[in-house]
């Protein structure tokens, strides 16, 4: 069963996987610029959400502290574009402040394979920290995704009052170029979209290579039964460690191309309502399933930039009653939904499979 | 450090205290290599949670358990414990419901179990055929992409003894593999334990007397936690301290079948 065999079933997802990936990067020839820097953002959205489903959908254990990974990465890139824009002087902030020289954690940020590199490893040593002090010591379920929560308070609160160095509730903006383009012409936008297409598009193999895996086996069999596999011989908390790890550098990944997108990073960006929402395009759009997680970021995040430009007061009501719908009649998600119309085949295959039964020994 | 060559697996004076009660006290159990032993007793005599020190699940206040004559590992983790060679079956079958039953499988093999050699790890063709070896001893071959969770109780045990079978384990430790089973299923697992007996050394804690005398094996007794009686069948059920604690309590159930 293990052999590759190119069954039309297959063939078809192959298809969809092409047309997808061909519309994903043809759209700059037909989306306005506005439609695409939209767009760009919510593929960045679609990493972190592809991030959740590995941790969440796979392995069982719930994040509500996914703002703080995107956040990071948002932020090493903001230092990064920030003293791009400042030139030789310092950052505005920093003035308004008293501050007279750049602080130490500052400078490193001037490089940008620094500024990059730590927007993917800083989130993900953060989580192997905090994964390997709660999964070691067996803390799950509710208690850890308080511990996350947490974690959100702590780093929205030393950001906000350390206004001095991080800009506070303001956050990071005023970025002007990157390598020199400037961050608002069309060109740089496009490009921008592109990197951010193939960034998703990787984030997207790296994650369908890792639960197609058979680590991916052991990361459900975890989710599953932790004890079982304990006694099988595997020690979850290393593969938990390693999960949450890879899942806070992907929203890292995530929250730097959103700062190129959208041009400022805040703490309210990395709060605890974005951080649930998180949660809720990978419960809308279907846990367990990489592409449910990602069509659900995409489309949600347009769902709300449609909606609540002409009901802003009503997006969170919906988006309530959108997860009450699927928790209830939907808990796979809206994938589910096409799972569910292929299941009756294939539950009367399996009856006829019954009668053959159990052969003695 | 053991006294017989032989002996794969020693308890010591373990004695196990939950809030002050002592649920084992001072037991000592030896197990020969290639051995099949039944432990019996009445409810809260603590053989299962003889069993849980043995693969490390509890920790016991005092006493030791060497494995293979030379390591203590009643300090080991439980997936240390499990990859020396100790394999826990527990009551109620514990499979993994959403993988199918050839993943649930492939996952138990014995392999490493590091998260870097389960990257990479491709499933090869002799893997694949004792897997399917695997499938065809414990009947179910024809299911092998079913859902773990869909298969019936008695499917669900056997595929959880065919795991612990592909983890290869020099012990295995069986609690009531029987209970809730049909007589047909028994009878199935009867001869799987047979079977997996020639191979390994296992231990079993079963309630069901009937199932026990069909094994010609030594059988261990324990009541409140200390060792009561240790001998054949026969030696067991003409013993009158057993008989009044035990088997006295429960001439009726002895014939028919009993499960706790």
């Amino acid at each position: 069963m293990q052999l590759k065999r190119l069954t039309p079933q297959r063939l078809y997802i192959l298809i969809g996987y092409a047309v997808a990936a061909t519309a994903l990067f043809c759209a700059p020839l037909y989306l306005s610029d506005f439609r695409l820097n939209l767009l760009a953002k919510f593929l960045a959205f679609a990493i972190v959400a592809l991030g959740l489903d590995l941790i969440w959908g796979y392995t069982g254990i719930l994040s509500l502290g996914h703002g703080v990974f995107f956040g990071l990465g948002a932020y090493a890139m903001g230092m990064y574009l920030k003293l791009e824009a400042s030139g030789t002087s310092l950052p505005d902030f920093m003035g308004w402040s008293g501050i007279k020289a750049l602080p130490w954690f500052w400078k490193p940020f001037e490089s940008f394979a620094f500024a990059a590199a730590a927007g993917i490893l800083l989130p993900a040593l953060l989580a192997l920290g905090l994964g390997y002090f709660t999964f070691r010591n067996r803390i799950k379920g509710v208690y850890f995704t308080i511990l996350t929560q947490a974690l959100v308070i702590i780093t929205t609160t030393l950001i906000i009052g350390q206004q001095a160095f991080t800009g506070g509730t303001n956050g990071l903006t005023g970025f002007r170029t990157i390598f020199g383009e400037s961050l608002g012409s069309a060109d740089t936008k496009r490009m921008l979209y592109w990197v951010t297409a193939a960034a998703l598009l990787g984030a997207f193999v790296l994650c369908r290579f890792l639960v197609k895996s058979r680590f991916g086996r052991v990361l459900r069999a975890i989710r599953d039964g932790e004890n079982r596999a304990r006694f099988i011989g595997y020690n979850p908390a290393i593969y938990q460690m390693l999960v949450f790890s890879i899942s806070a550098g992907l929203a890292g990944l995530a929250g730097m191309l959103f700062v190129f997108h959208v041009g400022i990073i805040s703490p309210s960006t990395m709060a605890i309502v974005p951080s649930i929402e998180m949660v809720l395009w990978v419960a809308i759009g279907g846990r367990g399933t990489l592409i449910g997680a990602a069509l659900g970021a995409i489309l949600l995040n347009y769902a709300k930039s449609e909606f609540s430009a002409s009901y802003p007061d009503a997006w969170l009501f919906f988006l309530g009653a959108l997860f009450v719908v699927v928790v209830v009649f939907l808990p796979k998600g809206a994938v589910g939904l096409f799972g569910k119309l292929k299941i009756p085949q294939r539950r009367q295959s399996k009856h006829e499979q019954e009668p053959i039964g159990h052969s003695a020994v | 450090m053991s006294k017989n060559q032989s002996v794969i697996l020693q308890c010591e004076a373990v004695t196990v205290e939950f809030d002050g009660f002592k649920a084992v006290q001072g037991m000592d159990l030896a197990l020969q290599q290639g051995e099949l032993r039944f432990l019996i007793g009445p409810n809260g005599a603590g053989k299962t949670t003889i069993l849980d020190v043995i693969c490390g699940k509890v920790k016991p206040s005092s006493g030791k358990v060497t494995f293979q004559g030379a390591v203590d590992i009643t300090r080991r983790k439980e997936h240390q414990i499990a990859e020396m060679g100790i394999g826990r079956k527990f009551q109620a079958p514990s499979i993994f419901p959403t993988l199918t039953v050839f993943e649930n499988l492939e996952i138990a093999m014995r392999q490493r179990r590091g998260v870097f050699a389960t990257l990479v790890a491709k499933l090869k063709p002799e893997e694949q055929e004792r897997i399917e070896a695997q499938l065809k001893m414990i009947g179910l071959q024809d299911k092998a992409q079913w859902r773990a969770g869909g298969l019936s109780h008695g499917e669900k045990q056997w595929l959880e003894i065919g795991m612990m079978l592909l983890q290869e384990p020099e012990v295995l430790l069986l609690d009531e593999p029987v209970a809730g089973m049909t007589d047909k299923e028994t009878d199935k697992t009867g001869e799987l334990l047979h079977e997996i007996a020639r191979r390994r050394s296992i231990v079993v804690v079963e309630h069901d007397m009937e199932f026990v005398r069909n094994f010609a094996s030594k059988v261990t007794v324990m009541h409140e936690g200390k060792l009561l009686k240790e001998g054949s069948m026969d030696e067991i059920q003409g013993d009158d301290r057993v008989a009044e604690v035990y088997l006295g309590k429960r001439r009726d159930a002895d014939v028919s079948r009993s499960t706790a």
